[in-house]
């Protein structure tokens, strides 16, 4: 009767990525939630502050047994972000947590003017980023919050891969001078091949290759690992693949490194085309004089289309077929 | 009692298939749809003058959804009314559909688009002001939730329209006492209402929020001239099926098999008792 839940891969990539040797792990959201509780269990001066967000944001269990140490705010996005920078300017280390959506349209003069220009270092955390709402539609979706805090002086803006780089996301964000934007989907996720350790502003490289690169961020990563690993085996084609978990500050070196050596380059996200990671490595490229043959995976600038985050995602070609289509059509151009 | 019973009959069905609506889409606001659906059933059947033939006319009522999150019972009321035909909710929710999970105006019948709490209010106060600016006769009804209220937006709103003398303005506050996290008063409370409305310059009047007689009575005519009006509906969240009423966590509950079909047996048991008793 109610529509199975689709999955995220085909069954062809879940084929791939066991090939690969990945294994399912839990939504970077019960990660992120686990890691921010044993910070609270260590450091009284941890608060998380909440929009009638404690369970979305998996909080249940911290206000439980943390009860001094969660402040909420009810449904006021703006109250939220205001108060976490007054919390951060009296030295408490402050996680607001709300869906990424509100965060980052509702409160946005808030995080402008009291969080990064202020310079109070409150950890943003959206959760259910990207179109991980799937079908509640546009009101709930966040495509634009790359965009909008890009155009922000002062904020660092983390979307972690896999449970791996959440966990030392929400590390590094507790102990940061500065104010940082995190954000996480609510959707099982395969963790990625380990590669080194996790530094803001550093791309992991989950893949060599020199024929092609995805410069991937967020939940897409996985897609384009799986896309890159077909590639190769369809095309051989040998594809880079980074996972950059922070948009900014942007590794720049590995991005202008991929973009010498590789004759293509793909970027992916789960946002808009515009203002995001995508235009980011476009204006390093083009402003270091590189041509090369370029292209944005992301969500188009249209009306989203209705569906759950995997139709959506399947809709738009943010998918290992999806994305091995689109560098084939690039390099064959 | 005649014109009760005949609403009471039209609440009970719309339970039915907003549950199913739920139930298929597999996603859903249950327990605010249940406790708002007698407003819209006395919005749409008694007091707004609008019809899909009017609906472009610029002097209809206006009706906008600030808790959008309740879309299934505004759904399903706009296909009663023949806004659209009720084989569309089919596809609520599907890949492609027009009928996203909040109201969208890709659905005919739907003002305003809406789903972020807090937007009802102003856009309803830009709509009243330019019914006064154009001494048009419509008047504007916006629906908000209790816990919605802590949205600063609505205060504004609120001073505005009391400004403006808005007197062509209702709103109407779902007051069920939950929210997601639990007891609105526990989160962040909202009350006292009546003293909150009334010092920003609105004409309040509280009722039970089931009880159509009151709700007619406070929606009919504005409550007070040269002010906006807000009725606090004191509702149950989840009303009408007894395993949801008063409980949080059917905020967004999907009934499981076994649930739905109790409910739907709850609904035919109170439809057949009434349908029993002669008019
Ligand atoms: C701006 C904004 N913040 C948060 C949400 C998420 N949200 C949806 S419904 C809801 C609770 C609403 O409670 P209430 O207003 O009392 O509505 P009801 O009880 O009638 O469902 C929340 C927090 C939202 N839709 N919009
Ligand atoms: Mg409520």
């Amino acid at each position: 009767m109610s529509a199975p839940a689709p999955s995220m891969h085909s069954a062809a990539a879940k084929t791939r990525a066991e090939k690969l040797g990945l294994r399912l792990e839990r939504a970077n959201l019960d990660e992120f939630a686990d890691t921010l509780l044993a910070l609270a269990r260590t450091d009284a001066n941890v608060v998380a502050v909440t929009s009638d967000s404690r369970g979305s944001g998996k909080l249940g269990p911290f206000g439980q047994q943390h009860p001094k140490q969660i402040v909420e705010m009810g449904i006021a996005e703006q109250n939220l972000v205001g108060v976490a920078a007054g919390l951060a300017s009296a030295g408490k280390i402050v996680f607001a947590v709300s869906p990424a959506c509100f965060l980052t349209a509702r409160a946005l003069e808030q995080i402008k003017n009291d969080v990064a220009y202020s310079d109070n270092p409150v950890v943003l955390v959206g959760i259910s980023a990207g179109v991980s709402y799937g079908a509640l539609g546009s009101t709930h979706h966040s495509l634009h919050d790359f965009a909008v805090l890009r155009a922000i002086h002062n904020v660092a803006i983390v979307a972690p891969a896999d449970n791996f780089e959440t966990r030392e996301a929400v590390r590094l964000a507790a102990v940061a001078e500065t104010p940082v934007y995190l954000r996480f989907g609510k959707a099982p996720l395969y963790r990625l091949p380990s590669a080194g350790t996790f530094e803001l502003g550093r791309a992991r490289l989950l893949r060599p290759g020199s024929d092609a690169a995805f410069v991937a961020t967020g939940e897409t990563v996985i897609h384009a690992l799986l896309a890159a690993d077909f590639l190769k085996e369809r095309n051989g084609i040998e594809c880079r693949v980074l996972s950059v978990p922070s948009i900014r500050p942007l590794d720049t070196g590995a991005v202008l490194d991929a973009a010498r050596t590789c004759r293509a380059l793909v970027t992916v996200e789960e946002h808009s085309v515009h203002g995001g990671l995508g235009e980011a490595c476009a204006a390093l490229i083009a402003e270091a004089g590189l041509a090369r043959r370029f292209g944005i995976a992301g969500l188009p600038d249209e009306d989203t289309v209705t569906g759950s985050q995997a139709e959506i995602f399947r809709h738009y070609g943010l998918t290992m077929e999806g994305l091995a289509e689109k560098m084939t059509g690039l390099m064959s151009r | 009692m005649r014109e009760e019973r005949e609403l009471i009959l039209k609440s009970l069905r719309y339970r039915k298939e907003l549950l199913r609506v739920i139930k298929n889409a597999g996603a859903g606001h249950t327990g605010g749809d249940l406790s708002c659906i007698d407003i819209l059933n006395v919005l749409y059947n008694r007091i707004l003058r609008v019809s899909p033939k009017t609906f472009s006319d610029p002097n209809r009522d206006r009706y906008v959804q600030s808790k959008g999150h309740c879309v299934e019972a505004l759904y399903v009321v706009l296909a009663d009314r023949g806004f659209f035909p009720a084989e569309e909710l089919e596809t609520v929710c599907r890949h492609g559909s027009a009928f996203v999970g909040h109201p969208t105006r890709k659905v005919p019948g739907v003002e305003q688009n809406t789903g972020a709490l807090g937007h009802g209010l102003p856009l309803c106060t830009g709509m009243a002001i330019a019914g006064k600016l154009d001494g048009a006769p419509y008047r504007v009804f916006t629906l908000l939730g209790d816990g919605e209220l802590a949205e600063g937006s609505n205060w504004e709103a609120a001073m505005a329209a009391a400004h403006y003398g808005l007197d062509n303005l209702t709103a109407i506050v779902d007051c069920n006492t939950l929210q997601i996290s639990g007891h609105t008063a526990d989160v962040m409370n909202s009350e006292p209402l009546e003293a909150k409305w009334a010092s920003f310059g609105w004409a309040v009047r509280r009722v039970p929020g089931h009880d159509f007689g009151a709700l007619i009575g406070a929606l009919e005519h504005p409550l007070e001239k040269g002010k906006p009006s807000v009725v606090v509906a004191n509702t149950t969240k989840g009303k009408g099926i007894s395993f949801m009423e008063n409980v949080a966590k059917w905020h967004h509950g999907v009934p499981n098999d076994d649930e739905y079909a109790r409910a739907i047996a709850e609904l035919d048991a109170a439809i057949s008792a009434l349908e029993g008793v002669p008019a």
